[in-house]
């Protein structure tokens, strides 16, 4: 167990964590702001995937099809919330459950017809190379570039958030929606606003994120759930949570899967090491989010006091 | 109550019928749906009526499925044990993860009950013992119960009985209960009733007829493999109680039967001049799902149940 | 009965009670008054139990409950009507009431027996209703009741649970001079029965009805007396009463 793999191990935790919080934080805007559960956030990520594939391909340049892909699954983004989920923020929980759910099932049979059951995102071959990071610890470029884009991302985030008269009235309606609105912002465009940056948000992790998992169908879904335990442990309408609760499950779940097992085979008999190793390294989040929510049922950072 | 008599002998006919046509297929079919029916009625208890948003309802069932076909496989193949057992495993896994989830509210709980089911799913999946990915297949049914027409009736039987309960338990002090604190939790709170605790109750309640539909799957198809606990199946369930009626007695039978039933309509029954538009549409029949769910969502949130209801009050 | 002491709860820099410490006795009213903002609500809320003190103490019956639950409160004996009607609005009246009484008699973890079996319960519930006045309503969904009939049911919810100090948060909130004379009269039947902490606005009401008045100016009580006493109190006058009050 050398120094390298941990090195890389911790990479690998917080490029995924990045790539989560660029889903998280969509979503938790969406929650605190709205106050409506979105299950086809995941969707938008899966759209984003798809058009990329189409833009790299039509372009034959990686980042051409990246930065097309982004616009494009905002508009969608936006077009979506203004035909039907517009009309859910004023229904209950169970109705926007039910509603995004029927939407996920829509898109990915829609996805289906129109791309079929996946799509080919390759690596751009510039970076399939290793870069030596340090005398020892060579570290693949590609997913370099990735965590790069996610700290550009969060600073960037960070900064309109905290600095802008955009981010502040985004600020405003996460803690208390009804004073934001009695203080005259005009909401519509700006949940419309909101949404659309979520949905690009989705497209970069989709896109970056698809040369090193698979662009298929129902690839939402799962990744959809992480970003759910994400905002809990994060706390719903805090990005700052998101940041947070994405690195730290992203460096839990990388390195509970690498080296739990291993630590199990220290400790007990390889018969239930086989069989406990690998079963708690895969609920390690899970478990994680039940022990943070015990003591802080409103998670880690709650934007509402 | 002519009606029910009727119903009743339909019920108590159909396989006897079925056999004689010597058509068992159908008499399966409908020991599924009533297994589902089973199965939706529980999560109509919890949410229908206890408001509570899970959506990780599937862990409960898979939670009984396993806990069943274990026993088999382990060579306990008495339904007497069996099913009790996967009765009690699901309550527990209720209770565990009710205790937990039933802190937080709102978007909270509904997220972190998706979760834990998630959760499950992905340790049932690690079981190499019991089959892991791939599955479980079991050498026969609980108590040799092989027989479809005699499997049907039990589980008719059973289903009955879930009901029954579920009737008796709505009208009971616990039920009202339920449905105030549903109305008004915090009024509830400040009236003296330790809300958490009858919140708690209910949950593992809807838990345990979970586990015991489970149970009844895993031993009518003779096989258990991780995809019952999927987050999809806990979909499928909600859509079965939007679709019957979310808090009203027949919500979770209704929904089964009518989502199991158009499932296998476009499944097995291709439609000639729908195929000519547009070939290959039972492939997508998730698309036909979705907007069929989105359109009652958006405009008959009572569910079919609600309909007639509202076509019964208008019309007297 | 009720003690507080030095109660404190700031929320951020605001400092909403300050070392408040107040006594209410056996079997009078005693009523809070306050200018709006003054603290009332949140110093009913940590009586209550909805939010608890940043410090200082609550002792109800020689029993320290600072941090009891608000349904432990409730079934020590201190119960609570709302400001803002919370109702279970899709019940019947009789059943709003009902369901309180269900609460105080035993356990409802009785899954089988029907609850409309339970004649002793519904009769309990009946006679509440008639000494607040909605005998003639029972069966009326709760949303549908006039806003003062509304107001009575929260008093009789409270009361269902047979407390021994019920905690009257503005009552005569939004009522008319008509509505308010009858809530009057409902706290002068009950008064003999339980003793009262009433939060009230309506100042006529408070003179008539209260035995003792404490004063709540920014988070801190101010005076507490005997409402001759108040009326007269200079610094009352002008810190809240001003003109409000004839000589």
């Amino acid at each position: 167990m050398s120094w390298v793999l941990i090195a890389e191990q911790a990479l690998n935790g917080l490029q995924f964590g990045l790539m989560l919080f660029l889903l998280a934080a969509g979503l938790t805007l969406v929650f605190g702001i709205m106050d409506m559960i979105n299950l086809a956030h995941g969707s938008l990520y899966m759209l984003g995937a798809f058009l990329a594939s189409t833009f790299v391909a039509l372009t034959g340049s990686f980042t051409a099809g990246v930065l097309l892909a982004i616009p494009a699954t905002a508009a969608l983004g936006m077009v979506l919330e203004i035909v039907l989920l517009r009309k859910l923020y004023q229904r209950d929980h169970l109705s926007q459950v039910l509603a995004t759910f029927a939407l996920i099932l829509i898109l990915n049979e829609a996805v289906r017809l129109v791309w079929g059951s996946d799509a080919p995102l390759p690596m751009p071959s510039a970076l399939s190379g290793p870069v030596e990071l340090l005398p020892g610890l060579r570290y693949p470029a590609y997913r370099l570039l990735i965590i790069g884009a996610g700290l550009s991302i969060a600073i960037l985030l960070y900064f309109l958030v905290a600095k802008t008269r955009i981010g502040m009235l985004v600020r405003a309606g996460a803690s208390n929606r009804e004073m934001a609105l009695a203080m005259g912002v005009n909401i519509k465009r700006l949940f419309t606003l909101v949404f659309g940056a979520g949905a690009a948000l989705c497209a970069v992790a989709g896109a970056l994120l698809a040369p090193l998992l698979a662009v298929q169908v129902g690839m939402g879904e799962n990744i959809l759930i992480l970003a759910f335990v994400v905002i809990v442990i994060g706390g719903i309408g805090s990005i700052r949570g998101a940041l947070v609760g994405a690195v730290l499950v992203g460096v839990v779940d990388t390195i509970g899967r690498a080296f739990l097992p291993l630590a199990f085979g220290v400790f007990f008999q390889p018969r239930v090491a086989s069989a406990a190793g690998p079963a708690i390294a895969s609920v390690s989040i899970y478990l994680l989010m039940a022990v943070i929510l015990y003591f802080r049922p409103q998670g880690l950072f709650p934007a509402r006091g | 109550m002519k009606k029910n008599i009727f119903l009743l002998i339909v019920f108590l006919s159909f396989p006897l019928v079925m056999q004689a046509a010597d058509n068992l297929f159908y008499v399966s079919f409908a020991s599924r749906v009533m297994i589902y029916a089973i199965a939706a009625t529980s999560l109509n208890l919890a949410l229908g009526y206890g408001g509570m948003i899970s959506f990780g309802h599937a862990a409960f069932v898979g939670a009984g499925a396993y806990a069943a076909s274990i026993c088999i496989v382990e060579g306990l193949t008495s339904a007497w044990l069996g099913w009790p057992a996967a009765m009690a495993a699901a309550a527990a896994a209720a209770w565990l993860i009710g205790a937990v989830s039933l802190r937080t509210r709102g978007v909270y709980f509904i997220m972190i009950t998706l979760a834990f089911a998630q959760m499950a799913f992905y340790l049932v999946n690690s079981m190499k013992a019991y089959g892991g990915d791939e599955g479980l297949t079991l050498p026969q049914r609980a108590s040799g119960l092989g027989n479809e027409v005699a499997f049907y009736y039990v589980v008719l039987l059973l289903l009955s009985l879930t009901l029954l309960l579920l009737h008796r338990l709505v009208n009971s002090r616990f039920g009202r209960v339920i449905v105030a604190i549903r109305e008004n939790e915090a009024r509830a709170e400040a009236v003296g009733l330790p809300v958490f605790r009858y919140r708690l109750a209910c949950f593992v309640i809807a838990g345990a007829f979970a586990g015991l539909a489970g149970a009844l799957l895993a031993s009518h198809g003779k096989y258990v493999n991780p995809n019952v606990l999927h987050w999809s199946q806990s979909g499928e369930l909600m859509i079965m109680v939007i679709l019957g009626g979310v808090g009203r007695l027949w919500g979770g039978a209704i929904g089964a039967a009518v989502l199991l039933g158009l499932e296998h309509l476009i499944t097995d029954y291709p439609i000639g001049w729908l195929e000519r538009i547009a070939p290959n549409y039972q492939d997508h029949a998730g698309l036909g799902i979705g907007l069929v769910l989105l359109a009652i969502v958006l405009f008959a949130p009572q569910g079919l149940a609600g309909l007639a209801d509202g076509r019964k009050r208008a019309a007297a | 009965m009720l003690r507080l002491e030095a109660l404190s709860k700031r929320f951020g820099g605001v400092v909403a009670t300050d070392g408040v410490s107040l006594e209410v006795a056996k079997g009078e009213v005693h009523a809070l008054i306050g200018p709006n903002g003054a603290g009332k609500t949140t110093l009913i809320g940590q009586i209550s139990g909805s939010l608890p003190p940043d410090s200082g103490r609550v002792v109800f019956l020689e029993k320290e409950i600072t941090r009891d639950s608000l349904h432990e409160r409730v079934r020590a004996g201190l119960a609570r009507s709302y400001q803002i009607t919370s109702l279970f609005r899709r019940f019947s009246a009789l059943d709003n009431v009902a369901l309180a009484v269900q609460a105080r008699s035993g356990s409802s973890f009785s899954f089988w027996r029907p609850v409309a079996g339970e004649t002793r319960l519904f009769d309990e519930a009946a006679s509440i209703l008639d000494e607040i006045g909605l005998s003639e309503k029972k069966s009326q969904t709760a949303s549908t009741l006039a806003h003062g009939d509304q107001r009575a049911l929260e008093v009789g919810l409270a009361l269902a649970t047979r407390p021994q100090l019920v905690l009257l948060d503005e009552p005569m909130a939004g009522m008319g001079p008509e509505e308010s004379r009858r809530m009057i009269a409902l706290i002068e039947r009950i008064r003999t029965r339980v003793t009262i902490l009433l939060v009230e606005h309506d100042m006529d009401a408070v003179f008539r009805l209260a035995d003792r008045i404490s004063v709540l100016v920014s988070g801190r009580i101010l005076a507490t007396g005997r409402p001759q006493e108040i009326r007269a109190n200079a610094e009352v006058r002008r810190a809240y009463l001003g003109d409000e009050v004839a000589a």
